[in-house]
C-alpha cells in the first residue's frame, strides 16, 4: 500500500521538474534567441548548400515571367560571413550570367557583389548600398535571399500559438528601409520563419512572404545522418502592385565541401560544372 | 559576299535549321548530340538625324540571327557562337564567328582557353586603358547591342592561380586590330577632311603569324574585397593611327604597362587605373607619322543613387609625352592638345519590375570641346521578346576631334529581338 502513493508522488515530482525545466527553457527563448535560431534555420544550415531556384513572377494582369538559376552557398563562419554564387539558366537574355555575393555581417559593412556578363567577358562590381531592391525582377528582394542582418532591427515577442512564435521587428535605422516594421511567424519546431508581414505604418501589410512547402532533407553532418528542414516553396506578394512570385527550391544538396575559391573571379568567368548543369 | 563567306552563311543556315527543328519534332539534331542550343533573331534599323553627304541615310539596317552551341565533356568545354545577317548598309550578306573555343582545366591551378573568344579586363566602364583586346566602336556607334562593342580575339588564354596572385596570359599569334572606323558605316576625319563610303580607310595591317603577334598579361589579387591588378601588353596600337612612308594608314608598335584598383568606397564602388603607352616605333616623339607615347589615368565612382538607379561617374585623362617634339614635327592645323580630359557618366534606371531599362552613357571632353551621348531604352515584353530604342548623339566644335568628327552620324535606332 505504501509503494503506490510513493510511485505517484515520485511521478508527480518528476513531471513537475520536467515541466519546470521546459518552462524555464521556453522562458530562456527570448525574442533575440528566437531570431538567432530562425536566422540559422533559414540561412545557415550546413557548411554549404546547392540547389536550383525557379522564380515564377505573375503581375497584376496575369503576365507570367520565369527565371531559373542554380545557387551555391558557403559559410565562411557560422551565422556570419557567407558567399553566394548564382548562375542564371533562364530567361535567354540573362543566361550564363553569374551573380556573386560575399556577404558581410559586421555593422555598416556592405556586401561585395559582382556580376559577370559572358557576352562581353565583363566582370562588373555592383554597388550594394541598397539591398532592398528586387532580386531578378521578382517580388523577392536581395535581402530576402541572402538574409537581413539580425542586428539591423530590434525584435519583440508579441505573441505565441501552439506552433508558432510571433515576433515584431523594428528597424534601428528606419530611414534605411521602406518598411516601418514587420511580423514574423516562426515555427516552434523547425524555427523556420513561415510568414512575414511587412508594414509601412498602420495595420495593413503591403508586402508578405509565406512559406508553402518545407521538406526534410537528410544530410551527412560530421559523419552522422541528420535532417535539415528546408523551405522548398515560398510565395512573395507585393500587395501594392498586385504582383506575386513563387520561388521553388529543388535538387538540394548540403555539406558538399564547396571550396572557398569557387567564389572568386576564376569561377565567375568560368562557372564550375555544378553550377551550369 | 565572297565564296568563303557564302559557304559560312550556307553552313550556318543549315545549322540553324537543324537547331530549329526541335520546335516541331521534340528532339533536334543538336539535342541528340548533347549540344546546348540558344540564340536570337533580331531586326534593327536606324536613321541619321541630319543630312550626311558621305553616308547612306540608314545608319543601321539589318536582319540578324545568332546561334550559340555549347557542349561539356569530362575534359573539355566547347563553344560556338556565330552571327549571320543581311546588312542593308553594306548591301551584303554578312557572317561573323563571335566565339569558337575549347576550354580545359588540366591542373587544379591552371585554366586554358584556346580559340576565338571575347576578352575583357580592367576597371573602366566603357573606357579601356589596360584592356588592349579588340573593340568594335563602329558597331557601338551605329547602335548595335552593347555586346558587339567587344570584337573577338583569336588567342590562347592561359590562367594560373596561385597563393600569391592569379596570372592571365593571352597570346594572340596574329595581331587582332580594333574594328575601327573606316568610313563604311560612320563618316570620320581622315587627317585632312571628313570622308565616308566613297573613300574608306584602307589600312595596312601587320598580319604575319607568330611575327606580328600580341601578348597581354595580367597579375591580379583580391585583398579583403579590394581588387588589385597589374597589366602588361606588347603588340600594336589597335587603330591605324600611323602612316607608312607612302602615306598609307598603318599600325605601329605599342607596349603598355599599368595597374588598377577597385573596391568598396563609402556607399559605392571606387576604381582607379593607370597605363603607360610606350610607342615603340617613336620613343622620342619626333616622328609625326607615328603617335607619341602617352600616360593614361582613370578614376571612377559608382553607386545606387535611388533604388534601381545606378550612377557611374568617371574622369579619364590622356597625357601625350614628348609634346614639344610632337608640336615641332606636326605641321597641320589639327594638332592635338597635350592633355585630353574626358568625363563620363553612366546612368541606369530599372523600372516596371526591372522589365524596362532606361540608360544613358555620356562622354564629355572639355579639352576637345566635344561630347557623345548614348541614351537607350529596353523593354522586355516577355521572357523571349525585347524591344529596344536608342540614339547615338555626337556633338563637337571641331571636325578633327574624336567625337566631333562623327557629328553628322548622329542617329536614332529601334530593334526587336526574339531570344531562344
Amino acid at each position: 500500500m505504501h509503494t503506490f502513493p510513493k510511485f505517484i508522488a515520485l511521478t508527480i515530482m518528476l513531471a513537475a521538474s520536467v515541466l519546470a525545466g521546459l518552462a524555464a527553457g521556453a522562458e530562456e527563448l527570448d525574442a533575440d534567441a528566437i531570431v538567432r535560431k530562425a536566422n540559422h534555420a533559414s540561412l545557415y544550415q550546413g557548411q554549404d548548400a546547392t540547389g536550383h531556384i525557379e522564380l515564377t513572377i505573375t503581375d497584376n494582369q496575369g503576365r507570367v515571367r520565369e527565371r531559373k538559376m542554380t545557387m551555391m552557398r558557403r559559410d565562411e563562419n557560422d551565422n556570419a560571413e557567407q558567399q553566394y554564387y548564382v548562375y542564371f539558366l533562364e530567361p535567354a537574355d540573362v543566361r550564363k550570367m553569374v551573380f556573386m555575393v560575399h556577404k558581410h555581417t559586421a555593422p555598416g559593412q556592405d556586401d561585395d557583389r559582382w556580376l559577370y556578363m559572358p557576352s562581353l567577358d565583363l566582370v562588373k562590381r555592383i554597388a550594394a548600398s541598397d539591398k532592398r531592391t528586387s532580386f531578378a525582377g521578382s517580388d523577392f528582394l536581395y535581402e530576402d535571399i541572402s538574409g537581413r542582418a539580425i542586428t539591423e532591427d530590434t525584435h519583440e515577442l508579441i505573441g505565441e500559438t501552439d506552433t508558432e512564435y510571433i515576433l515584431e521587428s523594428t528597424p534601428k535605422r528606419p530611414e534605411s528601409v521602406e518598411f516601418s516594421h514587420y511580423h514574423a511567424h516562426v515555427d516552434k519546431t523547425t524555427f523556420l520563419p513561415m510568414h512575414l508581414r511587412f508594414f509601412k505604418n498602420g495595420d495593413r501589410p503591403y508586402r508578405t512572404i509565406d512559406v508553402t512547402k518545407v521538406e526534410s532533407i537528410q544530410v551527412e553532418e560530421n559523419g552522422q545522418t541528420v535532417v535539415y528542414p528546408t523551405v522548398t516553396e515560398s510565395v512573395a506578394r507585393d500587395l501594392e502592385s498586385g504582383s506575386v512570385t513563387v520561388m521553388s527550391f529543388s535538387r538540394i544538396g548540403y555539406n558538399q565541401g564547396l571550396a572557398a575559391d569557387l567564389f572568386t573571379e576564376r569561377y565567375l568567368r568560368k562557372p564550375p560544372r555544378e553550377a551550369s548543369r | 559576299m565572297n565564296g568563303k563567306t557564302a559557304c559560312s552563311v550556307l553552313a550556318w543556315v543549315l545549322l540553324t535549321w537543324a537547331g530549329a527543328t526541335d520546335l516541331h519534332a521534340g528532339e533536334s539534331v543538336f539535342d541528340q548530340l548533347g549540344l546546348d542550343t540558344h540564340g536570337y533573331a533580331e531586326l534593327r534599323g536606324g536613321v541619321r538625324l541630319q543630312n550626311n553627304p558621305e553616308e547612306s541615310d540608314a545608319s543601321v539596317l539589318e536582319a540578324r540571327t545568332q546561334l550559340e552551341l555549347s557542349k561539356s565533356t569530362d575534359w573539355l568545354d566547347l563553344k560556338y557562337k556565330g552571327d549571320v545577317w543581311a546588312d542593308g548598309v553594306s548591301e551584303q550578306g554578312e557572317y561573323d564567328t563571335r566565339e569558337l573555343w575549347a576550354f580545359a582545366r588540366p591542373l587544379d591551378m591552371l585554366d586554358v582557353k584556346i580559340g576565338r573568344q571575347i576578352l575583357t579586363w580592367g576597371t573602366g566602364d566603357l573606357v579601356f586603358l589596360n584592356d588592349l583586346f579588340p573593340k568594335d566602336w563602329r558597331s557601338f556607334f551605329i547602335g548595335r547591342d552593347a555586346e558587339y562593342l567587344k570584337a573577338p580575339s583569336d588567342a590562347a588564354k592561359i590562367s594560373l592561380f596561385t597563393e600569391i596572385c592569379d596570372m592571365d596570359l593571352v597570346y594572340t599569334p596574329r595581331f587582332d586590330p580594333d574594328r575601327f572606323i573606316t568610313g563604311e558605316y560612320i563618316s570620320h576625319w581622315n587627317g585632312e577632311r571628313v570622308t565616308g563610303q566613297d573613300d574608306t580607310l584602307d589600312a595596312r595591317t601587320p598580319d604575319g603569324w607568330f611575327e606580328d603577334d600580341e601578348i597581354a598579361l595580367r597579375l591580379s589579387r583580391t585583398v579583403s574585397g579590394y581588387e588589385l591588378a597589374a597589366y602588361g601588353y606588347d603588340g600594336f596600337w589597335k587603330t591605324p593611327n600611323s602612316r607608312t612612308d607612302d602615306g598609307q594608314a598603318t599600325f605601329s608598335r605599342l607596349r603598355t604597362l599599368g595597374a588598377s584598383l577597385r573596391g568598396q568606397m563609402g556607399q559605392g564602388i571606387g576604381n582607379a587605373e593607370f597605363a603607360w603607352y610606350h610607342s615603340l616605333d617613336d620613343s622620342d616623339g619626333r616622328d609625326a607619322d607615328i603617335p607619341n607615347s602617352e600616360l593614361r589615368y582613370l578614376v571612377g565612382y559608382s553607386r545606387e543613387v535611388v533604388p534601381d538607379c545606378t550612377a557611374t561617374l568617371q574622369y579619364y585623362v590622356e597625357q601625350m609625352l614628348d609634346y614639344a617634339d610632337y608640336r615641332g614635327s606636326s605641321s597641320d592645323d589639327s594638332v592635338r592638345d597635350e592633355w585630353r580630359h574626358v568625363l563620363t557618366l553612366q546612368l541606369v534606371q530599372l523600372l516596371m519590375n526591372q522589365n524596362l531599362e532606361l540608360a544613358l552613357s555620356a562622354y564629355y571632353c572639355p579639352s576637345d570641346q566635344d561630347a557623345y551621348l548614348r541614351p537607350t531604352a529596353q523593354y522586355k515584353c516577355t521572357d523571349h521578346l525585347t524591344l529596344e530604342g536608342g540614339a547615338n548623339i555626337f556633338l563637337g566644335e571641331h571636325r578633327s576631334t574624336f567625337f566631333g568628327q562623327f557629328e553628322n552620324n548622329t542617329n536614332l535606332y529601334l530593334a526587336v529581338r526574339y531570344s531562344f
